[in-house]
């Protein structure tokens, strides 16, 4: 009996070490990231000049008398994003909204799992969707010479934004205490004012969550954005051939060299420090939420 | 007593597993160094990745006929491979687009196929034939309308590659449109290319005459239609050349040097042909 002790305390030691070892790798991870961005990021800024670099209007790396401005695409991630955020939410919310109060549960299940699908298809399954259905229909609806700008951009992020918004504001919507609507009905008002004046602000945090989720998801998509929205280096224009931030480094690193290359791994560097500020943004957001609760 | 049955179970298997990796290892290890021993029985290339094909028909035959020699490629883009091979860490370098001066001080570059770029417009276009001019101001911005060019009144939209292409850069080369390009997509593939030009009723695009398919129309440049005959003696203009880069001052390997043999012989013609570039004229 005490060997059979002894042996589980040193399986569980021998566990416990591994699992601390692959908590230390996922840091390491982090750590290697970061510096290896910085590092590399660093050295095209400081030759570019930090206020030419973000604010320069012009993006022309190949160019004889190359200059190295990321304002254009700074503006339409920025945009982009905004746009996706603007027509997804709303969709997102009610659906959240519908799957969490009205609907059926036969009916919501299967939403749900319609749900899930939608994010698991890779994104590069929305591009090429996009690149063949959704570019063509805006060039015909708007009468444009070419589909492919910020504009389909805009649509094919605000689908991909769906998953991550519904699934959270579902959550925090059931997470609100039945009390509250309870007591609200009681009092006279209408399913539909119950839920848009008492359920909805009592989820607020979560709802927020779950748009700040959905924006890092926009700002971070490459593939899909690629396919779709022209990626010249223009100032963003709504029907106009748009490249972001994330493009911007995945179209030209394969071939570049120099500082053309390190330029990319700046764009790359700002890139990061967004998406660094919105999971910043995200954990207050959660930790409020966590205060209220 | 079940508990030290599978300690035990799992104890086993866990060191039949590490044994497996130590002798496992060991011979790989050695594969390693042997292979280094040898080294000059591999060919490293490294560079273009509008090359793939040729490169890949060229190794595949190279390699069924000498069964010790193995031909790598790295598709890493015409400079670095022309980096590469000026550094030293590839044998042959591959380009797809000729040596710029600064280069050819000490490398040396051959010419092994003949790359043509067609010009592409959607199946529905009534445009059949462009002069050189047209083409570039057409991408220039100085034509925005096929009227202008005896097709119908629509629009052009200018469909190219990313700033860094070979393709590109052979285009606006011939063109005369360095840096004076206004393109309503830059899109990073030839695919992505044929592909939304085929879409687009109104749009031009380029893409090797190879790859170009037939869900696009390829037009005619200066009443010259792209063929193996009129890329080969230089008559269709709008094409680029697939060079092997190599250094001035050190021999190649002899491994090295017979694959370079073989790419640049007659014998070569029919694999370049096969993988849809033109072969030099001999």
């Amino acid at each position: 009996m005490e060997k059979i002790k002894k042996a589980a305390k040193c399986m569980e030691k021998a566990m416990n070490l591994l699992f601390l070892v692959c908590g230390l790798l996922t840091i390491l991870f982090v750590i290697l990231i970061t510096v290896f961005l910085v590092i590399s990021g660093i050295p095209a800024i400081r030759n570019i000049g930090l206020g030419d670099f973000l604010f320069g209007k012009t993006w022309a790396s190949t160019s004889a008398r190359p200059s190295y401005g990321i304002l254009p695409f700074i503006l339409t991630s920025v945009y982009g994003t905004l746009g996706a955020v603007l027509i997804g939410v709303p969709i997102g919310l009610l659906c959240a909204i519908f799957l969490a109060k009205m609907s059926p549960k036969k009916v919501g299940s299967v939403v749900r799992n319609v749900v899930d699908l939608l994010a698991g298809i890779p994104s590069v399954v929305y591009g090429l969707v996009g690149m063949i259905i959704i570019v063509p229909c805006v060039r015909e609806i708007f009468h444009l010479p070419d589909g492919a700008n910020l504009f389909s951009a805009i649509l094919v992020l605000a689908v991909m934004i769906l998953p991550s918004v519904i699934s959270v504001s579902e959550t925090a919507i059931k997470a609100v205490p039945k009390e509250y609507e309870e007591a609200s009905l009681a009092l006279g008002a209408t399913k539909t004012e119950t839920i848009f004046k008492v359920v909805v602000p009592a989820a607020k945090s979560g709802i927020v969550t779950a748009v700040v989720l959905g924006i890092g998801r926009a700002v971070g998509e490459a593939m899909a954005v690629m396919m779709v929205a022209g990626n010249v280096a223009n100032m963003p224009e709504l029907f106009g051939s748009v490249r972001f931030l994330t493009t911007a480094v995945a179209s030209e690193m394969s071939y570049s060299s120099g500082l053309q290359r390190q330029a990319l791994f700046s764009i790359a560097l700002v890139l990061f420090l967004f998406i660094m500020a919105i999971n910043l943004i995200l954990n207050v957001m959660i930790k409020k939420g966590e205060q209220n609760d | 007593m079940k508990k030290i049955i599978t300690i035990a179970a799992v104890l086993t298997i866990m060191a039949g597993a590490l044994g497996g990796c130590g002798t496992n290892g060991s011979p790989a290890g050695e594969d390693v160094k042997s292979e280094k021993a040898k080294s000059s029985q591999t060919v490293a290339t490294d560079g273009s990745t509008s090359m793939e094909k040729v490169i890949g028909f060229l190794s595949e035959a190279y390699m069924e006929e000498h069964g010790d020699i193995k031909v790598t490629y790295n598709p890493t883009g015409s400079s670095s491979g022309i980096q590469a091979a000026a550094e030293g860490r590839c044998d042959i370098g591959l380009a797809s687009r000729d040596l710029k001066e600064e280069e050819t001080a000490d490398l040396q570059g051959t010419v092994v196929a003949i790359d043509g770029i067609g010009i592409i417009v959607n199946p529905d276009n009534p445009t059949e034939d462009l002069t050189i001019e047209q083409i570039g101001k057409i991408y220039s911005g100085e034509i925005t309308n096929w009227k202008e060019v005896g097709g119908s009144d629509a629009p052009i939209v200018c469909i190219g590659r990313e700033a860094a292409s070979g393709t590109r850069d052979g285009f606006e080369e011939v063109t005369g449109t360095k840096d004076k390009c206004k393109y309503s997509q830059e899109l990073t593939s030839t695919g992505d290319v044929v592909q939304t030009v085929s879409g687009n009723p109104n749009a031009i695009g380029y893409a090797s005459v190879a790859s170009a398919g037939d869900t696009v129309k390829m037009i005619s440049v200066e009443g010259v239609r792209p063929t193996t005959d009129t890329i080969q003696d230089g008559e269709y203009k709008v094409q680029r050349n697939f060079v092997l880069v190599t250094k001035k001052d050190t021999a190649l390997s002899r491994a090295a040097q017979e694959f370079f043999d073989f790419a640049t012989s007659e014998q070569a013609d029919s694999l370049i042909k096969e993988a849809g570039a033109v072969p030099v004229k001999r």
